[in-house]
């Protein structure tokens, strides 16, 4: 029996899975997923309005040193972590784990079951990302990039990582449509590529330290691995869905993407020790090495997207998830690139220490990733909470700023960067080589600004779609519980008299 | 790939390739490293920082100075310089022979056949190798960082970004501690157009008691306190100007090799 034709009967009251109650508009197989996915994406949306308001705070200290200098919690070297954090593990991951398990439940037909356990995940992943980032501005950060949490926050998402990962393959593995969609792969390799790239991060730097420079060594390896193939892995499995599915013609081809899939975890992974680092030289060399073959699964992709997309259908009107989706593939492209140039010797001594890598980072975590997630949050999220988008003309006006706005915060900053390494590679004295890359630091703070106001728009729209569902729920359980409380019968000492005259 | 498990297998041959290579190997080569040997000296490297060095570690670890900051100076050639050290029994020869020749910045044959030249002349010479590259010119540091300059931080603080300079050698290049707090307390003050945000809350801004405190931060003319008023470091400020005052990465080392 599917959840719908139990929804109207057979009521006992409020005990009742709140999923149930407003599926009778959504179809059965995604309405299982309501409760979980609401849970993952209004945290996430949560920390997205967060932290791009913290990026912004720490932006405005490069044209005013002295803002909100006199507050310990606020100086430049713990908000900016902060945001990064906030935008990687408060929206990505949680966003992506969302849409990994809506991808499970949609493509292998099996609806999620003990939708309560991912919740109660949810919930404690977002958690751990309050204390991790409340510990960054208290001054616990650890003091190694993209691992700043400490323990009491690390240990909490792990586990509800773990336990998110576990509901996701059991539903893997249970699925109905017995065979694999190319996006089956990324996603699964994802989901197995999270636990073990942050407990040895964890083990290493945090619980029994290594010795000196290793730990940058491994720093470098976690950060690479999670903010590239991570990301990489979930973004690219979910724009093999969506593409195909919006341009109305199958992947191109499923052999290419097969190709596009191995040399990526098989490169990829070995990319992210930069050039000159105090390390031994052979380490920056493999890497070296791993990123320029990164350019073959890149060019894939780009090709299988070009295939896929060209001759396809048009794009339903400006501003929907598949221009959020195209666009983010563009950003996904670019950055690859920019992560390949900057391995290259020549390249990285001009590169290297300065804005450019931000600059790459943000296209990464905020072009490509965020934008492929909003994409396909705006798509599914409608059919599995069975109401529409109240604000949908605020979803499209989100992706011209979005998308405006992260242009206008990357160019700059990667110019600002490019113009900084010149001068400092002249010999240039620092001071004058820092002011000269502030002129375009200032350009891209106007893009952040667009930025934070693109992921307000986010953040409206998924909190009123939630306060609809949950208006929904509400009148639903009242309209549930009246007649349930008029069948049963009256107490004993009322009913006494009737017994008696009968 | 038509079954899950291979999906898995796939996955974790390649990840767990990465892990060998650059988890397991770097702790295989490294993890165990000790002290090293100073070139041409006695002395082992480096020596574990004083102990208000090591917490004032953790004041920049606190603030994210790394944030802005990198400890890590790139050096992309060497040269060699050809030192006289002695004119033997024929110093004006010597000396005309010198005025002839280039003796800075040669390549390590060019600097073969100067000194050669010189011996022939009777002279004693010395080839001294040193670093090149801008941030050697810039003077942030005389060689390549290397792994032995981090053996006993921990957190080793790398950083990625130079929105400000870097820092290996700060405590060569300004050896003063109370630059480096006043530079704390107000770095436009010490240096104009600098983009650091002010640390004050590293400090105290007190009335002056009976007598100054020795610890009073002693500040250029330009800038004025009100009037009876000093401002005095707390703990965490002196750990910290401790801290950077150790950041002296400048040893000559085999992995690292320069004349001192």
């Amino acid at each position: 029996m599917t959840v719908n034709e139990k929804t109207d009967n057979n009521f006992g009251g409020a005990s009742v899975p709140a999923s149930r109650l407003v599926s009778s508009l959504a179809p059965p197989i995604d309405a299982s997923l309501c409760v979980p996915l609401l849970a993952l994406f209004g945290g996430a949306a949560l920390w997205l309005v967060a932290g791009s308001v913290l990026a912004l705070i720490a932006a405005i200290k490069f044209h005013a040193p002295g803002f909100l200098a006199d507050c310990p919690v606020l100086t430049y070297g713990r908000v900016q972590p902060a945001a990064d954090d906030a935008l990687l593990y408060g929206f990505c991951i949680p966003a992506g784990l969302g849409v990994v398990l809506w991808l499970f439940v949609r493509l292998g037909q099996l609806p999620l079951r003990g939708a309560m356990v991912p919740v109660v995940a949810a919930n404690l992943w977002h958690f751990g990302v309050f204390i991790g980032l409340a510990a960054i501005l208290a001054g616990d950060s650890t003091g190694h990039a993209w691992l700043e949490f400490p323990r009491a926050g690390s240990v909490v998402m792990f586990f509800a990582y773990l336990l998110l990962a576990l509901w996701a393959t059991m539903n893997f593995a249970g699925r109905r449509e017995r065979a694999l969609y190319p996006s089956h792969w990324f996603l699964v390799a994802a989901l197995f590529w999270f636990p073990w790239i942050y407990s040895t991060a964890n083990l290493f730097l945090v619980a029994w330290p290594v010795r000196g420079v290793v730990q940058a060594i491994i720093g470098w390896w976690f950060a690479n691995n999670l903010v590239f193939i991570w990301l990489a892995l979930v973004g690219i499995g979910t724009a093999f869905y969506f593409l195909p599915k919006y341009a109305g013609r199958p992947l191109q081809s499923y052999y290419l993407a097969l190709y596009a899939f191995w040399m990526l975890i098989l490169f990829g992974t070995w990319c992210g020790i930069p050039q000159g680092s105090p390390v031994p030289a052979w380490l920056p060399t493999l890497s070296a090495f791993a990123a320029v073959m990164v350019l073959v699964p890149v060019l894939a992709i780009a090709v299988v997207m070009w295939q896929t997309v060209r001759g396809g259908e048009k794009c339903a009107g400006l501003g929907g998830p598949y221009c959020f989706i195209r666009f983010g593939l563009v950003a996904f492209l670019l950055s690859s690139l920019m992560l390949i140039a900057m391995a290259c010797p020549k390249i990285s001594l001009i590169t290297q220490f300065t804005w450019f890598g931000p600059a790459q980072i943000q296209l990464q975590l905020y072009g490509f990733f965020a934008m492929t997630m909003f994409g396909a949050i705006y798509h599914l999220l409608p059919g599995v909470v069975g109401f529409a988008w109240p604000f949908p003309k605020l979803a499209r006006l989100q992706f011209w700023l979005s998308m405006i706005g992260i242009v206008l915060f990357v160019v700059p900053l990667a110019i600002g960067g490019v113009v900084q390494g010149m001068k400092l590679h002249d010999g240039m004295v620092f001071l004058g080589a820092n002011q000269a890359a502030l002129l375009w630091f200032r350009i891209s703070t106007t893009g952040l600004l667009l930025v934070v106001l693109g992921n307000l728009l986010f953040a409206l729209n998924i909190f009123a779609l939630t306060a609809v569902w949950k208006l929904a729920l509400a009148k639903n359980i009242i309209a549930c519980v009246k007649p349930a409380l008029e069948t049963i019968p009256a107490p004993a000492s009322l009913r006494g008299e009737e017994e008696v005259k009968a | 790939m038509k079954n899950g498990f291979y999906v898995f297998l796939a996955a974790f041959v390649a990840l767990g390739g990465s892990w060998l290579g650059f988890v397991y190997g770097p702790v295989h080569q490294l993890g165990g490293a000790g002290e090293t040997a100073v070139l041409n000296s006695a002395d082992t490297y480096p020596l574990q920082r004083p102990g208000d060095a090591t917490l004032g570690l953790q004041v920049y670890r606190a603030n994210g100075c790394a944030a802005c900051h990198t400890e890590q100076v790139r050096q992309t050639g060497t040269a060699c310089n050809v030192v006289l050290m002695d004119g033997g029994k024929n110093p004006v020869a010597v000396t005309n022979l010198i005025s002839s020749l280039i003796l800075t910045n040669l390549t390590k044959e060019d600097a073969d056949k100067v000194s050669d030249k010189i011996t022939a002349a009777g002279g004693k010479s010395e080839t001294h190798i040193i670093a090149t590259g801008p941030d050697i010119t810039r003077g942030w540091g005389m060689r390549q960082g290397v792994a032995e300059d981090y053996l006993y931080d921990q957190p080793v603080q790398l950083g990625g970004l130079r929105a400000g300079p870097d820092l290996s050698n700060i405590g060569v290049r300004d050896p003063d501690a109370n630059w480096q707090l006043t530079h704390l307390y107000a770095p436009s003050v010490v240096v104009k157009g600098s983009t650091m945000p002010p640390f004050r809350y590293l400090f105290e801004l007190r009335q002056t008691g009976p007598a100054p405190s020795p610890d009073a931060l002693q500040f250029p003319k330009e800038f004025t306190l009100p009037a009876g008023y000093e401002v005095v470091p707390t703990p965490e400020a002196r750990q910290l100007a401790a801290y950077l005052l150790s950041l002296r990465a400048n040893a000559p080392l085999y992995s690292a090799p320069i004349s001192p």
